[in-house]
């Protein structure tokens, strides 16, 4: 027994990298898109959309990184298209945030529906496990190269909020607006390219979900990421490098389940798998106090202010 | 900084007209090379208005302004930079959640894309060592007094190598002191001939001591000007407000018993990020009696008294009042006739889209008249009622079916003030009730607050101007990082040992 619970933590381990990527990619997008003042709960329908592009594009290409690229793209005008929304007077981001939800993923249901059950080709891993001769330990380091491209982007866009001229300026636009405008600064263009930026990592997201783990297509694909994404962001108070812990936090928590039916525990399986949505719930419920605003948060944004 | 002297600025002629109002007519300023102007005037005389025109944020009807006698097209303030000319404005526009470096990295006109932090640090560091004051460059803006705050303005102003400065009431968040220092500051380099500086004011005071001219406004119309040192005081203060008004002593009633009427005990109050900022704070106050609480705002007052409007709860401590134990709730309010004016009062406590009536009738909506059987709401009696309010209060335009965010501030608050004052008040919490409103509507709230004392009201009075303090109060306290650090009567105060407290100097 002893060695199965080792095999439980390493299979948690390999799952918080394998499901936790996804979570990455879109709570960066996530939080370069609040950074700049604006929140897009639409990036659940930019995953899925870009989860069929990248599919797609794979399978007619042949080349899983040009479907990445392409899945990028879509998620980008999607971006595009909400902040353009959203920069009209009056116009709500949450709300037009929802619409967009429900057009990507009606959108990539649409577009996707040939696509159901030809097979692409998969984006290939790296085997970092080959120096161990223990099954699980290898079977959890065939870790996927878009994962490392994913702490290569957190650290660079950390680096980037603080030190460049482009990210001081997103944060300005996401702190104070009316302060930004007396900079000079374009508000409205800004968020749109910081909400286009966010569109971009968000389909990456997507099409890792598609081409590498679960490995398919279908309309079940997406279990919420993109919505969990905003609490995941709220849990790493807007700080890019934090988002790829909790990311592999949520995965870990995700590979719950899995991991120990594989050990032949299945009592309360359901349960298990439902642990990122009870964590979600239980990070809003207490970040969210009516007494006191959370640190680090852009003052722009609308649910804060 | 580059050499010579400051460009000699002039507004010729300048009108502006916002829809049928004339805001400015035909109004001539010269701010000479190297001199400290102060631009005089009530609330609405226009001096916004004036120094907007020049600034390029608003472009007049009328006029032209004149930079070393050359005409020059300022459109907007970006503009008005290019020609050396800055603005620092009432409200803070630094962003509270950056350091100070980055806030005077950001406002530069060219930013490197990639930002060296530490050039850009030695550049800062070099630049402030050639300043008359420093401020910590790593520091948080959100953790500095107003005071500094003040200070990062206008070294942000100097940084972008402005000779002009014009600052918007500079000094209404300041302690004497601070005040006393920034403007020695300002005019220092005015004298070593740096920097021209056009300040707008009513704080005569300040016009005495700094100014080396000064500029009238009234009624949108330039009434005055001259050097400081030829005009008396009264002169400015009479062609500030006419010759009409003049501050009349308040009548006071003593009383001979002293009931305790607000008893706070130990209240501990913590702020939106959970940091505490009213630290032990202990407060009598009794009938008939006026307690003012001086003190810097940002040093725990907005919280004290978001606690006692109800809109926030204390973390410990008792409160009393009228000996029963203070509950927020709607009964119990009404039980305590205890009533609130908070500052802003329009964002604070009214519903800016519904109508002066509705707002007016917040306290008392739900009972007889208004509210019929206790629960069908009357229009025709909230109408009545707030005829009747708006004609006591005075509050203009009389229509009670408009939404109150369409009155001016004064009005607004006149509006409040008859909602609260209404009905028999016991205790009466007020902020900042002067706040922006001309000398008219000042003298008229000031004189409904020493009304309602004389009729045995126990009034708390938080504001930031002391002058206000110690003419309404019978007792003033000094409030200092959440606690009350010093004690007088207001009668024969010593203005320099308040100011002192208010910054926690002790020694």
């Amino acid at each position: 027994m002893e060695a199965g619970w080792w095999g439980v933590l390493i299979a948690v381990l390999g799952g918080a990298i394998r499901i936790g990527t996804p979570f990455l990619f879109v709570s960066l997008g996530e939080c370069l898109t609040e950074k700049s003042g604006r929140i897009n709960l639409g990036l659940e329908g930019t995953l899925v959309m870009g989860a069929m592009t990248g599919y797609a594009v794979s399978l007619h290409s042949g080349s899983p990184w040009l479907g990445v690229l392409c899945a990028g793209l879509a998620g980008m005008m999607l971006g595009a298209l909400h902040s353009w929304l959203c920069s009209f007077q009056r116009v709500n981001d949450i709300a037009v945030g929802i619409a967009m939800m429900l057009f990507g993923t009606g959108l990539a249901f649409f577009l996707g529906k040939p696509y159901i059950q030809p097979s692409a080709p998969q984006l290939p891993s790296i085997d970092l496990g080959g120096w161990s001769d223990i099954p699980q330990l290898k079977a959890a380091l065939q870790i996927n190269a878009l994962f490392l491209v994913g702490i290569a982007m957190a650290i660079a866009l950390g680096w980037m909020l603080n030190n460049t001229a482009w990210g001081l300026k997103v944060r300005v636009v996401g702190e104070n607006a009316d302060a930004a405008r007396a900079l000079g600064l374009p508000v409205d263009r800004i968020r749109i390219l910081s909400t286009a930026q966010g569109g971009f990592l968000a389909g990456i997201g997507g099409s890792y979900l598609s081409l590498y783990y679960p490995f398919n297509w279908s309309e079940g694909l997406s279990s919420g990421q993109g919505l969990m994404a905003v609490a995941l962001v709220i849990f790493a108070r807007w700080q890019p490098l934090w988002c790829l812990w909790v990311s592999l936090l949520w995965g870990g928590a995700a590979a719950l389940g899995p991991s120990l039916q594989s050990v032949g525990i299945t009592g309360g399986y359901y349960i298990f798998n439902a642990i990122p949505y009870i964590m979600t719930l239980a990070v809003m419920i207490i970040t969210c106090s009516p007494r006191r605003t959370l640190v680090g948060v852009p003052h722009e944004l609308t649910v804060t202010r | 900084m580059t050499d010579g002297a400051p460009p000699d600025l002039q507004a010729l002629g300048i009108t502006k007209r916002f829809g049928p109002l004339t805001a400015l007519k035909e109004v001539n300023f010269r701010l000479r090379s190297s001199r400290f102007h102060a631009l005089l005037g009530e609330n609405g005389a226009g001096k916004s208005t004036l120094v907007k025109c020049i600034m390029g944020y608003y472009h007049s009807d009328a006029g032209t302004i004149l930079l070393d006698q050359q005409p020059v097209t300022i459109r907007n303030p970006r503009d008005a930079q290019t020609f050396g000319i800055g603005m620092v404005y009432q409200q803070f526009t630094l962003i509270p959640n950056m350091t100070i470096l980055e806030n005077l990295v950001i406002s530069k006109a060219k930013l490197n894309s990639i930002i060296n932090w530490q050039e850009e640090e030695f550049q800062l560091t070099e630049f402030m060592e050639k300043m008359p004051f420093k401020v910590p460059l790593s520091a948080r803006v959100s953790s500095l007094a107003a005071g500094e705050k003040q200070k990062v303005e206008i070294l942000k102003q100097l940084a972008l190598q402005n000779r002009i400065l014009i600052l918007d009431e500079p000094t209404s968040v300041l302690t004497p002191q601070e005040a006393d220092e920034v403007l020695g500051h300002l005019r220092a380099m005015t004298l070593a001939r740096q920097l021209s500086v056009l300040i707008i004011t009513h704080k005569l005071r300040e016009v005495a001591a700094f100014a080396d001219e000064v500029t009238v406004l009234r009624k949108g119309q330039c009434v005055g000007s001259g050097q400081v040192s030829e005009l008396k005081i009264s002169q400015m203060a009479e062609m500030m407000v006419g010759s009409e008004v003049t501050v009349k002593p308040k009548h006071r009633t003593v009383l001979s018993k002293k009931v305790p009427k607000l008893v706070l005990q130990d209240i501990r109050v913590k702020d939106d990020i959970g940091v505490e900022v009213v630290r032990g704070l202990h407060l009598t106050i009794h009938e008939g009696e006026i307690v003012g609480v001086a003190g810097v705002s940002g040093n725990g007052q907005r919280e004290l008294i978001e606690v006692l409007a109800g809109q926030r709860r204390a973390v410990a401590g008792t409160i009393r009042v009228q000996g029963q134990p203070f509950q927020p709730t709607r009964e119990k309010i009404m039980q305590h006739k205890m009533c609130c004016l908070p500052e802003e009062p329009l964002q604070n406590t009214c519903v800016g889209r519904m109508t002066v009536s509705e707002n007016l009738a917040f306290r008392n909506f739900d009972v007889e008249p208004h509210a019929v059987g206790g629960w069908l709401i009357s229009r025709p009696a909230l109408r009545r009622s707030a005829f009747e309010l708006i004609e006591r209060y005075n509050i203009k335009p009389p229509y009670p079916d408009i939404p109150i965010q369409s009155l001016s501030g004064g009005n607004v608050q006149r509006a409040v003030l008859a909602r609260e004052l209404s009905a028999e008040v016991e205790i009466l919490i007020i902020a900042n009730p002067c706040f922006g409103l001309d000398f008219l509507a000042t003298e008229e709230i000031r004189l409904q607050i020493v009304a309602a004392r004389n009729r045995g009201t126990a009034v708390l009075l938080i504001s930031e101007d002391l002058d206000e303090i110690l003419e309404l109060s019978d007792r003033t306290v000094v409030m200092f990082n959440g606690q009350l650090v010093y004690e007088t009567a207001s009668s024969g105060a010593d203005l320099a040992i308040i100011g002192r407290h208010m910054t926690g100097d002790t020694t």
